[in-house]
């Protein structure tokens, strides 16, 4: 696919953005950001297909997350063009949900669990508005799909590591977009919010949604996704499972720092 | 007897009891952002280069007008911001520590810019820019409760009075309006850039009403009360809730106290120990927020968290 594709992508991206044939949900070219002189994600070409679940996966500082964060330009780009659905992010906004990494807020935020969740509804309340019922019980359905609709009144820092990541799982849904970008969803989890994040991203993809998740656990990336996109600081491979999560790539992408009797265990699991 | 009481209060406590609430309510509404930020010491860092900004709006206007000495501190305040996140972003040391840097040298270089420069016969001295004046702010128009309603009297108000009305107003119209991307660019950065919040332009007009705030209130009160009054109330109101919209509540609530109590403090507090003398209403103000927030330490219902801080990224 990838070869074929790509020929018409470039041809594509010469004049093609106003035809409206590009609905490629994420597509990014040559992306490279570097932090102060070093880079850490280095000429990615990338391409996530509609209606797909990717995971990226990479050793760490791999440069993973800055991948997403290069592709929704929230740490600047050196290089590299990023189009959503054919077009610049700005023009997409709506149709692109994303979940930062847990870690990277201060859950000591004076906020409830249904304050969180309605910020995804920041673009549909509005300029100068404030959220009103209609907001609160959307916001309330989307707590519900991740089984957390008894804490809406809680304080975020009395959670557990599991349901804040349910709460921002919950405030992507409020979103409603159509493609969601999701920092390590399962870091640091527990085995029930894990599967209740999992039945919830299937059940986005099976209603056609996009799903690209920074994942670090090599032993769930078969049984999760169906696509993979290997990276370490440049790009190792990307594609279907099968052909991009081989002992070959892993091998590659770690560096030897994975022995074969993993890499067979890994494989082990598949399928 | 009474009337003579009430025309006491109008003239010498009426006004500078409302500067001083005006005041610490303009103070304490960004203070609660910049808490959360961790940004307190920005309130600091504006309310001391003011200094510079006044010292040079003076030198190169020739007047101490309450407008050009506004502009120039608010000027200061912007410059001392940039200078921030330079030093923040090449020397790579943490925000506090640039703050610190940037902050006393340029009031150091005020106070050298002010030694040097003729401005003997102009009445600019550091005291008065550190404890303020709150108690010669009298309203000497006022000759009874009837002047309340009387327009010619109440022009008489000290001009500060009006200065800060503008500056609260203000200040409470851009929270209103942007309540939504400051609350959402504050706890979650990366979230609001993806959803197209400017968090950049969020921040810095954050620290914008911060000066504003820091300088209308500077002019009336003076530095430490506006040091107080960006930190204390919000703090205190933190440790009374954990709802956004119901901490700023509590500050405004812990601010109009303070302002209030230590005015009274002040003036009436040393007579009940038999002191015939009064103390600096603006240092009894700060003194009373400070108090509130031990209190508040002690019994605060949400004295005890258990939300953790962001890692570093």
């Amino acid at each position: 696919m990838s070869l074929d594709s790509h020929i018409e992508l470039v041809s594509d991206g010469g004049y093609a953005v106003e035809t409206g044939g590009d609905d490629c949900p994420l597509e990014v070219r040559g992306l490279t950001v570097a932090y102060g002189e070093k880079p850490a994600v280095f000429s990615v070409d990338a391409r996530f297909p509609s209606a797909s679940m990717t995971a990226i996966v990479g050793p760490n500082g791999a440069g993973k997350s800055t991948f997403l964060k290069g592709a929704l330009g929230i740490v600047p780009r050196l290089a590299g063009e990023v189009r959503f659905y054919g077009q610049p992010l700005k023009e997409a906004r709506r149709d692109v949900a994303y979940v930062p990494q847990r870690a990277s807020v201060d859950w000591d935020f004076p906020a409830r669990v249904i304050d969180v969740v309605m910020m995804g509804l920041y673009r549909e309340v509005g300029l100068f508005r404030f959220a009103g019922s209609r907001h609160r019980a959307r916001a309330m359905d989307c707590l519900e799909r991740v089984g957390m609709q008894d804490f809406a009144d809680r304080q975020i820092g009395q959670l557990s590591g599991g349901q804040q990541q349910r709460v921002f799982l919950a405030r992507a849904l409020a979103q409603d977009a159509e493609l969601y970008l999701l920092d390590e969803p399962f870091a640091g989890v527990d085995a029930a919010t894990e599967h209740a994040i999992v039945s919830v991203l299937k059940g986005l993809k099976a209603a056609g949604k996009t799903v690209v998740c920074v994942h670090h656990d090599l032993s769930t990336v078969t049984a999760y996704f169906d696509r993979a996109m290997l990276i370490n600081m440049r790009k190792q491979s990307e594609g279907p499972i099968a052909e991009a999560f081989t002992s070959e790539t892993l091998q590659a992408t770690y560096g030897g720092r994975l022995a074969e009797s993993q890499i067979a265990e890994l494989r082990l699991g598949s399928c | 007897m009474d009337a003579d009481w009430g025309v006491e209060f109008l003239q010498l406590s009426l006004a500078p009891i409302l500067i001083g609430t005006l005041a610490a309510i303009a103070c304490a509404l960004p203070g609660n952002f910049l808490l959360l930020r961790r940004q307190a010491l920005i309130g600091d860092a504006i309310s001391h280069v003011a200094l510079p900004g006044i010292v040079v709006a003076f030198l190169v206007t020739g007047t101490i007008a309450a407008w050009p000495m506004m502009v120039g501190a608010a000027g200061a305040a912007v410059v001392a911001v940039g200078l921030i996140e330079l030093i923040k972003r090449l020397g790579k040391v943490e925000p506090g520590a640039a703050m610190g840097v940037v902050f006393t040298t340029l009031f150091a270089a005020g106070v050298l810019l002010l030694e040097q420069s003729d401005t003997s016969g102009v009445h600019i001295d550091v005291e008065h820019a550190l404890y303020g004046n709150l108690e010669s702010l009298i309203w000497f128009d006022a000759t009874g409760w009837s002047s309340l309603l009387d327009i010619g009297a109440l022009a008489g108000l000290p001009p500060q009075l009006f200065r800060l009305a503008i500056v609260l107003a203000v200040i409470v119209g851009f929270m209103a309006a942007f309540w939504k991307e400051l609350a959402i660019s504050t706890f979650d950065p990366g979230f609001a850039q993806a959803v197209g919040i400017r968090t950049g332009a969020v921040g810095f007009a954050l620290v914008v009403a911060a000066a504003i705030a820091a300088v209308a209130a500077f002019d009336a009160v003076g530095s430490i009360i506006v040091i107080a009054m960006f930190v204390c109330p919000p703090a205190t109101a933190r440790l009374m809730t954990d709802r956004l919209g119901r901490q700023v509540a509590w500050s405004v609530l812990f601010a109009t106290t303070a302002a209030i109590a230590g005015y009274v403090f002040a003036g009436y507090g040393p007579l009940w120990f038999g002191s015939p003398y009064a103390v600096s209403a603006a240092g009894m103000i700060a003194t009373v927020s400070g108090v509130q927030l031990g209190l508040a330490c002690l019994l605060g219902p949400r004295r005890r968290r258990t939300g953790q801080a962001a890692a570093p990224q």
